[in-house]
């Protein structure tokens, strides 16, 4: 077995753990919520069209949309809770609706003989609707208990831990084995739970018939066994953990990995129990540090100048970096320091590539533009930094294409696109020969890295300690090399972490 | 033992009458055939009995009490009820859809076990042997069979009877309509069947009220409604059963 495997096995107990109770307690909630609604809207025209309007426009919502308004909703509150309303939302379509179907297509003789015998509105209801609808809506239930354990790996990106761990981490770091692991995790435990509801649906309808009794008990025992054994794992989440002391977080992409394991690292080694929220968005990590939840992750000062604090002008380097700091303070976040690396946009081509058309910098790419073509991020020809850059050097290019940041690279380097947006401390660049080209009228923002921490974290003089010995210890070169081992060597976290200390120069 | 006073049934506030200003009555022990051809408010006028429908005006009387004045759901688990479509409940057993309405009155277990022995016997469908079925693995004649069982169950002194052989094979049906007239003359059924096949109306009934468009044309014993029409309608539908006996004695005598 090999290293990286093993590693990830390792983190197998916490992520199934996470992931079982979040979507044990979301489809519980949506069955406990859905089935009286979908009851509700069968009885009453009035409620139905409604009710089924706003469960299906939930559903045409991207889950990322859902996820993020929550949080939002919540006052940027994130974890289980965001996670858990957001999928039990989810999981409502499914389930409302074939309540309401099971119950319609109860048969009008059956229905009008549970009248004429005397059954009142309520005995018809849960002694004949319900369990003749019963197969179709526990068929809702499967349904939205798969969905549901697939989009719980979303939840990763508003902090909450779940196999998607495995897959954000695993795509952003190119470890393919991590994503493997967690795809598979997620599909087993769908084809899992869906095999123990359907068992459990079947033992129900064969209660009555004279089967072979034996075999029934036999597997009436192992599904009660299975389930009781699940729901215990579920709720051995709930048991309160030792409180850590401090809670690390970082983004999803390779950079991130490593900075905020080298801060849960010198933290630990400090004796104080860390815990960490990884991969998340960045506003939503952003919002989580202003109240607290996070205690410390590293930020960009770029970011904060066009993201958080919208401004569309460039006063350099330094005026950038003391705008932010000033900021920062208002919100209540404290500026620990500037880790000393930078990781700004700037545009990139193959090396050769440029030398052909005469390229170094910007400025030489005004007059080809309109006959070249650019990839980007999923974000940079959306921020105002690329709209002042198309504005200073009054260019454009022919095709703006948006890729997944690996593919981005990807497409520069088998030549599909000339120029990309690439970032400075990345790995690729060196790997793939780009070359970064100047910026002389300054258009790109500088994006120094920067250790942001909760007023909370703040305020204890060890913690501050720690994080001050930090300070300006990463060079650029450091960064980037301990980058490449993982973008472009296929090496883990762990191993470009420890290259990382190596080269650090420690206050 | 039950007694129409005068009742309307209108759908539509009164503009059409589904029901015209009925008065019937019916004595204890007595089996009245409602017929009429379909929309002639026959099955309407039964439903109003259990308060299945609820009379526009008028007054009904069960026992001497008028229904208007009971819980409905009270009324129906004392009123026998056999379906057109038979209903039985699919997901239960044969046994439970025979216990149904002792269970709604919550007799004991003992009882309702021992009443359920004894209506199946009594359909001629063994407790022992057809009680754990489910209805499905039951013949359409056996099925209506337990929709009577059921309706019998919880002894009721009338039972109302909605087109109940109707769906059944000529076979059956005649099996079923000789056993069901021993067995409410054994136990002294008052019985209202609503139908609209004259020969069972004439073969079950002790007397037959005609229907057409909401108003009762004619009432009377197979005899009187035979022998003293009083009305061109009445006269071909009761004479329908002997026009067709007659053409089959004559094809069988051309053989």
């Amino acid at each position: 077995m090999s290293d990286n495997l093993r590693e990830q096995l390792l983190l197998l107990p916490a992520y199934f753990q996470g992931h079982l109770l979040l979507t044990l307690a979301a489809i519980s909630m949506g069955v406990l919520i859905s089935v009286p609604l979908g009851v509700w809207a069968e009885q009453s025209a009035r409620v139905k069209r409604p009710l089924l309007a706003v469960v299906s426009i939930i559903q045409t919502f991207p889950s990322l949309v859902i996820l993020a308004l929550v949080v939002a909703l919540l006052g940027g509150r994130i974890g289980f809770l965001p996670a858990f309303i957001a999928l039990t939302l989810y999981s409502m379509l499914p389930i409302v609706r074939n309540t309401v179907t099971g119950l319609e297509s109860v048969s009008a003789s059956v229905i009008d003989a549970a009248k004429g015998i005397g059954m009142s509105p309520n005995q018809i209801l849960r002694e004949v609707k319900l369990p003749l609808a019963m197969p179709v809506i526990v068929a809702g239930i499967r349904t939205a208990m798969v969905w549901t354990v697939g989009l719980a790996t979303l939840s990763t990106l508003v902090g909450a831990t779940s196999f998607g761990n495995y897959i954000f981490t695993g795509l952003q770091t190119r470890n393919l084995v991590a994503v493997t692991v967690g795809s598979l995790a997620s599909a087993s435990l769908a084809v899992g739970l869906d095999s123990l509801v359907a068992s459990m649906q079947w033992l129900l309808e064969k209660r009555s018939e004279a089967v072979d009794s034996a075999r029934l008990k036999r597997i009436r025992i192992s599904v009660y066994g299975v389930t009781a054994i699940i729901v215990s794992l579920a709720l051995y989440g709930l048991i309160p953990k030792p409180r850590a002391d401090f809670v690390v977080a970082g983004k999803p992409f390779t950079e991130q990995y490593i900075m905020a394991g080298l801060l849960t690292q010198e933290l630990e080694e400090a004796g104080f129990n860390v815990e960490q929220r990884l991969g998340m968005g960045s506003a939503v990590v952003y919002e989580a540090i202003r109240n607290g939840t996070v205690d410390v992750y590293v930020e960009y000062t770029g970011m904060v100048w066009a993201n958080f604090m919208s401004r569309e002008s460039n006063p350099g380097r330094e005026g950038i970096r003391s705008g932010v700091v000033e900021f920062l303070e208002e919100q209540n976040v404290t500026t620990v320091g500037f880790t000393g690396f930078r990781n700004r946009y700037a545009l990139a081509m193959r090396r050769d590539r440029a030398r052909e058309l005469g390229v170094t910098s910007i400025e030489d790419l005004i007059p080809i533009a309109a006959e070249l073509s650019a990839g980007s991020d999923l974000e940079f020809f959306g921020r105002t930094e690329w709209f002042r850059l198309r504005d200073l050097y009054n260019m454009d290019f022919a095709d703006k294409l948006t890729f997944d940041v690996s593919l981005m690279y990807t497409a520069v380097a088998g030549r599909q696109v000339d120029v990309i947006s690439a970032y400075t401390t990345d790995g690729r660049v060196a790997a793939y020969d780009l070359l970064l080209l100047d910026d002389p009228r300054n258009a790109l923002l500088a994006y120094d890295a920067m250790i942001l921490a909760s007023t909370n974290a703040a305020a204890q003089p060890e913690f501050m300690r720690i994080l001050e010995a930090l300070v300006d210890s990463i060079p650029d070169a450091a960064m980037r090399q301990a980058n490449r081992l993982v973008d472009v060597d296929g090496e883990s976290i762990t191993v470009a972490l420890e290259y990382l200390r190596g080269e650090m120069t420690k206050n | 033992m039950i007694e129409l006073k005068n009742v309307q049934k209108s759908y539509d506030g009164g503009a059409t009458l589904a029901v015209a200003d009925t008065s019937l009555t019916i004595e204890r022990g007595e089996f009245l055939g409602l017929i009429g051809a379909s929309g002639c408010g026959k099955t309407t006028t039964l439903k109003m009995i259990n308060r299945l429908e609820e009379p526009s005006s008028g007054e009904i009387l069960v026992n001497n009490c008028n229904v208007i004045d009971q819980n409905p759901e009270q009324l129906r688990r004392n009123i026998g009820y056999v379906f057109q479509g038979i209903g039985l409940f699919p997901h239960r057993t044969v046994a439970e859809n025979v216990a149904a309405v002792p269970q709604l009155l919550q007799w004991s277990a003992g009882d309702i076990h021992a009443r359920c022995e004894e209506c199946m016997e009594m359909v001629g469908l063994p407790f022992d042997e057809y009680g754990e079925r489910s209805p499905s693995q039951l013949s359409g004649g056996q099925q209506q069979r337990i929709g009577v069982a059921r309706a019998l169950a919880a002894r009721p002194e009338v039972v109302l009877m909605d087109e109940p052989f109707g769906a059944l094979d000529p076979i059956t049906r005649s099996e079923l309509q000789e056993e069901f007239k021993s067995i409410q003359q054994n136990m002294a059924l008052t019985v209202v069947m609503v139908t609209h096949d004259m020969t069972e109306a004439l073969l079950l009934a002790d007397r037959i009220a005609v229907m057409r468009e909401g108003v009762v044309l004619q009432i009377g014993t197979p005899k009187e409604l035979l022998n003293n029409p009083s009305h061109d309608y009445v006269r071909d539908i009761v004479a329908m059963p002997r026009r067709r006996a007659q053409r089959l004695e004559e094809l069988m005598r051309n053989e």
